[in-house]
C-alpha cells in the first residue's frame, strides 16, 4: 500500500507523481503502431517549451558532472581560511565557503555524486525491477505470488527509515553504499509498473496470435510484450532520477550520506545552513541547483507521460 | 466484508514478518561487513570492557552468525539437545529479536543502557502533535485546492494549483524546511518580536525558528506545515485528477438528470467517489509522515522521535536507530492495514469482491 | 400513483396542459473543441404525443444522444452548447427557463434512461439510496417513506425480493436487473415524457426483449410519451409509432413506422433497411451503405449524405441542404429525389 507516492514524500523530495505513470500508454497494435507512437511523442516533446528547457538544464548539469573541467579551472580543495565566506565576485561567482574554498567549483564538482548515484541506482532498478515485474506478470501463479509479496514487503518499509538504518549501521557512507540502499529499497516500484503493463498486454490479441503461431516465451516477452511496458517505465525512470537526486541530498543533510571533504550539494547545504542570515548566497546557490535539477527531471517525466499517453492528445 | 477483513488480516502477518526480516537482514549485513557497532560508538577511546561486553550481549551483537558475511541469522547450531526436529539447529538471532519485540516489547537499549521504549515514550508526544498538524493541514488545504482546480479545469485556479504543486513537490523537504526556518522563523519572526503589541504566542511561539517548550502547539504549527507540504501537493493533484475523472462519469450525468441541485450533484455524487483514493492516500501518508518527521524535527529542533533517530544516527548509536525504526515500521504497517480496511468501508465494490 | 403532484410545476409560466408533452423545434447544438466546432445537432425538429412512442434512429455519432441530453439539459458544457431552437414542454420553452426551474422539470416531467446502467448508477450508494433520493429531494419525504416507495418501485419493475435488494449496490445486480433499476428511477416521479437512450444496447438479446416489453407495458399503463433513441431497426419496428431518422445532426426522414418500412423516401433510410439481413433474401449479397458518416467538424456542403448516395446528383452537392419535402400529409423526407427513391422499390 505505501507505494511510490509515499516513498517519494518520505525522501522529502519528489513524489513520483500523485497521479502515477499510466500503465496503459501504448494501445494494441504491432511494431508499426509503436514506432509512430514514439515518433509522435518526440515531435510533441520538441514542441513543448517546458520539456526543452528542462532537458537543456539537465544537459548543463550532466556536463558539469561529466566534465567539470569544462566549467571551472579552479580546484575546490584549494582552500585558505583567510578567504572564509567572501561574497561572490567576477572571479569567483559563488564566493568562498566557510573553509575559504572556491564555492563555484565546489558546486560544479558537487553535481557529480548526485548524478552518478541517481543514474546508477535508476539503471539498477530499471533492469532488476523490470525483469522481476516481467517474470511476475508473464508467468503469474507462484512466481507472481513470491515476487509480489517481496515487493509488498520492501514497499512497506518507509524509504527514508530503511536508508537511515542501513547507512547508520554500515558506517561506510559513500557513493556505492548510497546507490545500493536506493536500489534495494526502490526496485519494487518499477517491478510493479512493469508487472501491470505486462499483465494488461499479455491478453492482447496480437500476443495470442504470436503464441498461436508458436513463438517462444523469450520472443513473446521481448518482441511483443516488453515494448508495451517501456513507455510507463521510461516515464517513471525519468521522475525517479529526480527523486534520487533529492534523496541523496536529504540523506547527506541528515548526516548519514556523503561526508565532507567529499563535494556534494547536500554537504554544501548542511554545512552552511547556519550562515543563512549573514550570507544567504552560501545556501541559495546549492539549493537552487538542487531544486532546479529535481524540478527538471519531474517536469520532463510529466511531459513524457503526456506525450506517450494518447489520451492526452 | 467479513471475508475481506479476514483475508487482509491473514496477509498482514507475513507482511509484518517479512518486513521485520528485511530490516533484520539489512542491519545484520551491515554489521557483518563493518564489525560490532557498539565498539565503533566509542570512537578512538577504549571502552571499559565490562560495559562493552554488557551492551553487546544485551543487544545480541555477540551472536556468531554476525561474523559470517551474508548469513541471514535465521538458525544457529543447537547448543543443547538435537535442536528443531532433530536437525541439530535451533532458531537464531532473527527469532530472538522477534521474541523480544512481540513478547517482551523490548526494542533494545542505548549506550547508557536506557530502554529504547523509554526514549520513544519521552519523544512521542511531540511527534504526535506535529503529525496532527501536518495531516490536518494537508487534508484541508490539499483537498480544497484539488477540488477547486478539478471543478474549474483549465481555469486560472487550475493552472495555479498545477504549477505550484509541481514546485512544492520538487523542493526537497529539508531545503524547504531550512528556507522556511530562516526566512519565516528567524527573519520575519525577529520583526514580529520587535513589536510590543503582538502577543508572545504569535511572535515567540508560532514564528520561532524552532520548537519552544513554552508553546508546545504554537511553535509546532510551522514545522507541521513544512512536514505536510509535499503531501499536500500530492493530495491536491490526486484530488484534482480524481475530480476531473469523476465529473464526466455517467453517474454524475444521471444525478443531473434526476433534477438534483448542483450542490448535491457535486457534493454528494461526485465528491463521494473522488475522495476514495484521496482518503486512502492520506491514511498511507500518516506512515510516510512519521518518516518525514525525521527531517522536519531535525531542522526545527523538535525533541520528537525523528530527531531521536537523526541524533542517534549522527553519533553512530545504531541500536537506538534500529529500535526506533523497527517501532515506526510496525506503526506504518498497522496504519496501512487500517487504511485497507477503511478502503473497503468507502468502496462497496471492494467489499463484495 | 400520482396523487402527490408537484404544485410548483403547474405554476410554470405559459404552461398549457393541452399542448404536446414534448416538442422540439429546430434544435441546434455545437461542441466547441480544440479541433474546431463540431455541429452535432443542426436543426432537429420532432414532437411526441402522450402514449405515443417516437423512435429516433441513426448511427452512432449522428447526434441522437446529444439531442436527448439537450432536452434534459445535461449537456457537458463546455464544450457543448445549445445555440438555437426551442424545446417545448406543454408549450413552455425549457431553454428559456432559469436553471432552478428547469431542474424541477427533470425527473418530474421528463425523465431519462441511459444506455449502460452499470456506469450510469453511482457505484458507492445503494440502489435504495439512489431511488429514495428522488423522493426526498423532490417530494420532501423522510428517509423511511422514501425507502418504502423505493421498494414499491423495484416491485413495479419486477425485481424479485425487492425488499432485500433495495439495500444492494449496483454492481450486485445483473445487467438486466440493473436496467430495470434505471427504469424504476426514471419512472419514480411519474414523468409525462420518458427518453430512453439505447436502453437495451448493452444487454443480451433475450434480456433486451424483456426490457422492451416492460417499457412498453409501463408506457401503456401511464400513458407516457416515449422517445426511444436507438440504432436498432428491429427494436424500432416492434415498439415505435413514429420514426425520425437522423444523419449528421439532421432529421432526414420522418414518418409512421409502417410507412417507412413499406417505402422509405430517403436513400439513407433505404440503405439502412436493405442492410438488415432477411431470411427471404438468403443467398443474395447483403447491401451495405458505402463509406462512413462525416466528421461533425467537417460536414460536406449540400446534403450531408451525398458522398455515400447512389442517387446523388450535382444539386445534392450544393448548399443549402435539401429541406424536408412533404412526401404525404403525415410524412416528410429531406431528399431532392424522394420520388425516385420511394418509387424505385
Amino acid at each position: 500500500m505505501s507505494d511510490l507516492s509515499s516513498a517519494g514524500t518520505a525522501v522529502g523530495g519528489a513524489p513520483v507523481g500523485g497521479d502515477g505513470p499510466t500503465t496503459d500508454a501504448p494501445g494494441s497494435g504491432g511494431q508499426e503502431r509503436s514506432a509512430s507512437l514514439w515518433a509522435d511523442a518526440r515531435r510533441q516533446l520538441m514542441r513543448d517549451p517546458v520539456f526543452v528547457i528542462a532537458f537543456l538544464y539537465i544537459l548543463v548539469v550532466g556536463s558539469m558532472a561529466a566534465f567539470p573541467k569544462l566549467w571551472t579551472s579552479q580546484d575546490p580543495r584549494a582552500c585558505n581560511t583567510d578567504r572564509s565566506r567572501i561574497s561572490p565576485s567576477w572571479e569567483h561567482p559563488f564566493g568562498f565557503d566557510i573553509l575559504g574554498c572556491d564555492y563555484y567549483s565546489h558546486a560544479i564538482y558537487g553535481a557529480w555524486p548526485s548524478m552518478v548515484i541517481a543514474i546508477m541506482a535508476t539503471g539498477g532498478i530499471v533492469v532488476f525491477g523490470g525483469v522481476m515485474g516481467m517474470l511476475a506478470g508473464y508467468y503469474g501463479g507462484w512466481v507472481d505470488a513470491i515476487i509480489s509479496r517481496a515487493m509488498d514487503i520492501v514497499l512497506s518499509l518507509p524509504f527514508l527509515l530503511g536508508a537511515i538504518v542501513f547507512l547508520t549501521v554500515i558506517k561506510r557512507q559513500n557513493i556505492w553504499t548510497l546507490t545500493l540502499v536506493l536500489f534495494l529499497l526502490a526496485w519494487p516500484t518499477v517491478a510493479r509498473i512493469t508487472r501491470g503493463s505486462v499483465i494488461s498486454s499479455k491478453d492482447l490479441d496480437y500476443v495470442h496470435a504470436a503464441k498461436a503461431v508458436g513463438a517462444r516465451n523469450s520472443r513473446l516477452m521481448f518482441r511483443h510484450i516488453l515494448p508495451n511496458a517501456v513507455a510507463p517505465m521510461m516515464v517513471y525512470a525519468t521522475i525517479v532520477l529526480g527523486s534520487f537526486v533529492a534523496a541523496e541530498a536529504t540523506l547527506t543533510f541528515l548526516g548519514v550520506g556523503l561526508q565532507p571533504p567529499a563535494q556534494s550539494w547536500g554537504i554544501m547545504i548542511s554545512v552552511h545552513q547556519v550562515y543563512f542570515l549573514e550570507d544567504p548566497w552560501l545556501l541559495l546557490f546549492p539549493c537552487g541547483l538542487l531544486v532546479g535539477t529535481v524540478l527538471s527531471f519531474i517536469l520532463m517525466g510529466d511531459a513524457l507521460r503526456d506525450a506517450l499517453d494518447p489520451k492526452f492528445r | 466484508m467479513g471475508r475481506y477483513v479476514i483475508r487482509r488480516l491473514l496477509q498482514f502477518i507475513p507482511t509484518v514478518l517479512g518486513t521485520m526480516f528485511l530490516l533484520h537482514y539489512l542491519t545484520s549485513l551491515a554489521i557483518q561487513f563493518s564489525g560490532n557497532p557498539v565498539r565503533a560508538l566509542f570512537g578512538d577511546r577504549t571502552p571499559p570492557p565490562a560495559l562493552l561486553q554488557a551492551v553487546t550481549e544485551r543487544l545480541g551483537y555477540d551472536d556468531p552468525c554476525l561474523g559470517t558475511r551474508g548469513d541471514p541469522c535465521l538458525f544457529r547450531p543447537a547448543e543443547t539437545g538435537s535442536g528443531l526436529f532433530g536437525s541439530g539447529y535451533e532458531l537464531g538471532l532473527f527469532f530472538d529479536r522477534l521474541a523480544n519485540i512481540f513478547f517482551r516489547f523490548d526494542f533494545g537499549i542505548n549506550l547508557r543502557q536506557r530502554e529504547v521504549t523509554d526514549l520513544v515514550a519521552d519523544a512521542i508526544p511531540f511527534t504526535l502533535k506535529l503529525l496532527v498538524i501536518a495531516i490536518l493541514f494537508e487534508a484541508i488545504v490539499g483537498i480544497a485546492a484539488g477540488v477547486l482546480a478539478g471543478l474549474r479545469n483549465g481555469s486560472f485556479t487550475d493552472y495555479l494549483v498545477k504549477i505550484s504543486t509541481v514546485f512544492v513537490i520538487s523542493v526537497p523537504i529539508f531545503v524547504l524546511g531550512l528556507v522556511v526556518r530562516e526566512f519565516v522563523g528567524v527573519k520575519f519572526g525577529n520583526v514580529l518580536r520587535g513589536q510590543d503589541w503582538i502577543p508572545d504566542v504569535i511572535s515567540a511561539g508560532m514564528f520561532s525558528p524552532g520548537f519552544k517548550a513554552d508553546y508546545p502547539w504554537a511553535s509546532l504549527i510551522i514545522p507541521g506545515m513544512v512536514l505536510g507540504a509535499t503531501s499536500l501537493a500530492v493530495t491536491a493533484r490526486l484530488t484534482r485528477t480524481s475530480i476531473m475523472e469523476n465529473i464526466r462519469a455517467d453517474y454524475v450525468r444521471t444525478a443531473k438528470a434526476k433534477g438534483l441541485a448542483t450542490k448535491r450533484v457535486i457534493g454528494v455524487h461526485t465528491l463521494r467517489n473522488s475522495l476514495i483514493p484521496v482518503i486512502t492516500f492520506l491514511g498511507v501518508d500518516i506512515g510516510a509522515a512519521m518518516a518525514g518527521a525525521v527531517v522536519t524535527e531535525t531542522i526545527f529542533n523538535v525533541p520528537g522521535i525523528g530527531r531521536l533517530v537523526t541524533m542517534s544516527a549522527r553519533t553512530g548509536e545504531s541500536s537506538v536507530v534500529i529500535g526506533v525504526v523497527t517501532m515506526l515500521v510496525l506503526v506504518v504497517l498497522i496504519a496501512n492495514l487500517l487504511v485497507d480496511l477503511l478502503y473497503a468501508v468507502l468502496d462497496p465494490r471492494i467489499r463484495y469482491e | 400513483m400520482s396523487t402527490d403532484v408537484n404544485v410548483k410545476l403547474d405554476a410554470l409560466p405559459g404552461l398549457d396542459p393541452k399542448a404536446l408533452p414534448l416538442q422540439v423545434k429546430n434544435l441546434q447544438v455545437e461542441f466547441r473543441t480544440r479541433n474546431g466546432i463540431a455541429h452535432a445537432v443542426n436543426g432537429v425538429s420532432f414532437d411526441v404525443r402522450a402514449g405515443e412512442t417516437r423512435a429516433i434512429l441513426g448511427e452512432s455519432g449522428c447526434g441522437k444522444s446529444v439531442t436527448a441530453q439537450a432536452i434534459m439539459g445535461i449537456l457537458d458544457s463546455p464544450p457543448g452548447f445549445v445555440t438555437g431552437g426551442e424545446i417545448l414542454y406543454r408549450g413552455v420553452d425549457l431553454l428559456k427557463l432559469p436553471e432552478s426551474e428547469r431542474r424541477k422539470v427533470r425527473a418530474n416531467r421528463i425523465a431519462m434512461i441511459f444506455q449502460d446502467a452499470l456506469s450510469a448508477l453511482n457505484p458507492v450508494f445503494t440502489v435504495g439510496f439512489q431511488l429514495g433520493e428522488l423522493f426526498r429531494k423532490h417530494r420532501g419525504m423522510s428517509r423511511q417513506d422514501a425507502k418504502a416507495r423505493s421498494v414499491e418501485l423495484l416491485d413495479l419493475v419486477k425485481i424479485p425480493a425487492a425488499k432485500q435488494r433495495v439495500n444492494d449496490y449496483p454492481h450486485q445486480f445483473s445487467g438486466g436487473m440493473r436496467q430495470r433499476v434505471m427504469i424504476a428511477m426514471a419512472l419514480a416521479l411519474d414523468p409525462e415524457v420518458l427518453i430512453a437512450d439505447e436502453p437495451t444496447t448493452a444487454l443480451d438479446v433475450t434480456v433486451q426483449a424483456q426490457i422492451m416489453a416492460l417499457l412498453a407495458e409501463l408506457q401503456r399503463e401511464r400513458n407516457m410519451a416515449l422517445v426511444l433513441i436507438t440504432h436498432d431497426m428491429g427494436v424500432v419496428a416492434d415498439v415505435a409509432d413514429r420514426i425520425s431518422v437522423m444523419y449528421a445532426g439532421r432529421v432526414i426522414e420522418e414518418a409512421g413506422v409502417h410507412e417507412i418500412y413499406a417505402s422509405p423516401a430517403h436513400p439513407y433510410t433505404k440503405g439502412l433497411l436493405e442492410s438488415i439481413p432477411r431470411l427471404d433474401l438468403k443467398g443474395q449479397e447483403l447491401s451495405a451503405i458505402k463509406g462512413l458518416p462525416p466528421a461533425l467538424t467537417n460536414i460536406p456542403p449540400g446534403c450531408a449524405f451525398n458522398p455515400r448516395c447512389r442517387y446523388a446528383q450535382d444539386v445534392c452537392k450544393q448548399d443549402p441542404a435539401p429541406a424536408l419535402f412533404q412526401v404525404s400529409p403525415s410524412r416528410t423526407a429531406a431528399c431532392h429525389f424522394w420520388k425516385e427513391v420511394k418509387g424505385d422499390e
